[in-house]
């Protein structure tokens, strides 16, 4: 197997009082596409947001291609990252929102020419160039000159997607990216993330509530419970005949 | 009693003090508008003692009257051993009102800051983009346009809080007012003279401002026939 992109080293993160990760230990292959499953308050979230530089472990190692994300070495000793230390690895790991987050003041081709131009270097024309390409690509490209809030809640998601997928990263993580949009929007957006995850070249790790999705893209799902890896493996593995009692229980709340 | 003559009489000398009001009223703002970011970014440094020193000089600043920092500034300063020195009337009025000022100006500052939805911070720092381009490129754009009606609201403010400084010696309209009742022995007609200015002044400024602010209401709705519901001071909650 190819060295990990992102290994996770006995990583825990307590929020006060409560444990939300209790020692995760994960490698992540790459190209590798990974869904993250479990019940609310399990810590899916807070994994990838880690690894995005959103929130910091408690304790552990995160490495991304091999280089420690949340510490650095300084006159010899392992010290807390500072943000150049940040900036110069999470430029390899890109994230979709639940919530979107596009940039309400710009239009969309803005929303993906921002970081291509301001951290790439990419020059105006280029970033255009690419960024029209990629919305295209999202089935956007009558849109570019519109603003977010123009567009509906699909739409959105899918600029979204664009605007990370510009910055080209070698991890790309999705936050329940269908939680927030009405039912009859889910679909178009899961089936520009069947596209992408297609192409291969990305590891991709998505916290979904989505069985069927997570079945037909992940190449290993997690089932994550209480902070910890519970289980995990193939999509037969995890979801045709698993003989946790936790996760049957889990699952059977999908199925009607 | 009311004397048209005195009236007419101190007009040019109120006029040309209504230049000196504006000027000082501009340069004021000015250097509130500047130095209300040094308060913000300085209250951000994510460093306890100095957050603290920094809202003890805040509430210090905001709990003295402006006329006794103007005194102060300009009588009590060249009397501080080693480091008093002593400055024009202008200086003082431009740092007195201008840093009493900046303390209010900051917490609108703040407040516009605060506005921005959180995902905005996440989505810069998941572009990876510099701390620079973050608060050019995405907070403060969407920080400022809605604290504008705010910001200009104390524009006003400080216009009315200006004749302040003609205690301090700056030749606005009230000190040229002074002047010309003392010469003629007429204080009625020069000062009904500088509160017309005044009004004509600031009540055609708050018209505008309040058109502004309108304006700024619509500006997304216009923009957004699919999204306009979920829209809270101009930015979306979920955009």
């Amino acid at each position: 197997m190819a060295e990990p992109v992102v290994k996770y080293k006995n990583v825990t993160k307590s929020f006060g009082e409560v444990d939300v990760l209790k020692g995760i230990n994960l490698d992540i292959a790459p190209a590798e596409k990974i869904a993250l499953i479990g019940p609310s308050g399990s810590g899916k979230t807070t994994i990838i947001r880690l690894l995005m530089t959103l929130e910091e472990p408690t304790s552990g190692i995160i490495e991304v291609n091999s280089q420690n994300l949340w510490q650095m070495e300084k006159k010899g000793k392992m010290v807390r990252a500072n943000e150049k230390h940040l900036r110069q690895i999470r430029g390899d790991i890109g994230m979709v929102f639940q919530h979107f987050n596009l940039f309400p003041h710009m239009t969309i081709l803005e929303n993906c020419m921002t970081g291509p131009i301001h951290v790439k270097g990419q020059s105006k024309e280029e970033a255009r160039k690419n960024a029209i390409e990629m919305l295209e690509k999202v089935g956007l490209g009558d849109k570019v000159d519109n603003f977010p809030n123009q567009l509906s809640g699909g739409q959105k998601q899918r600029v979204a997607m664009a605007r990370a997928l510009v910055m080209r990263p070698k991890v790309m993580l999705f936050d329940e990216v269908t939680s927030a949009l009405d039912p009859e929007l889910v679909g178009e957006v899961l089936e520009v993330i069947r596209e992408i995850a297609k192409e291969g070249e990305m590891a991709m790790i998505l916290v979904t509530h989505e069985m069927d999705f997570a079945r037909d893209v992940a190449d290993r799902i997690i089932f994550l419970e209480d902070g910890v890896i519970s289980e995990q493996g193939t999509p037969e593995e995890v979801l045709g005949n698993t003989k946790s009692e936790r996760l049957q229980k889990f699952l059977s709340r999908f199925r009607s | 009693m009311w004397n048209w003559d005195m009236f007419f009489g101190s007009l040019p000398m109120v006029f040309k003090g209504m230049w000196v009001t504006l000027g000082v009223t501009i340069a004021c703002y000015l250097f509130a508008m500047v130095f209300g970011f040094v308060w913000v970014f300085l209250k951000r440094i994510p460093f306890k003692p100095i957050q603290w020193i920094v809202s003890i000089i805040l509430e210090f600043i905001r709990s003295t009257p402006p006329l006794v920092q103007l005194f102060f500034l300009f009588f009590g300063l060249p009397m501080v051993p080693y480091i008093g020195v002593s400055l024009s009337p202008l200086t003082v009025a431009v740092i007195g009102l201008g840093v009493h000022f900046s303390t209010y100006i900051s917490e609108i500052y703040r407040s516009g800051i605060e506005s921005v939805d959180k995902g905005q911070w996440e989505a810069s720092i998941a572009l990876n983009l510099s701390v620079k381009d973050k608060w050019i490129k995405v907070i403060l754009p969407q920080a400022i346009p809605p604290t504008i009606p705010m910001l200009g609201n104390y524009l006003i403010i400080m216009f009315k809080e200006v004749p302040l400084t003609s205690t301090v010696g700056v030749a606005g309209m009230l000190f040229m007012a002074d002047k010309f009742g003392a010469r003629n022995w007429a204080y009625l007609e020069p000062y009904t003279l500088v509160a017309i200015f005044f009004l004509l002044l600031s009540y055609p400024s708050a018209v505008l401002i309040k058109k502004l602010e309108n304006k700024l209401n619509r500006r997304f709705d216009k923009k957004a026939p699919l999204g306009a519901k979920n829209l809270k001071k101009g930015v979306a909650i979920d955009g």
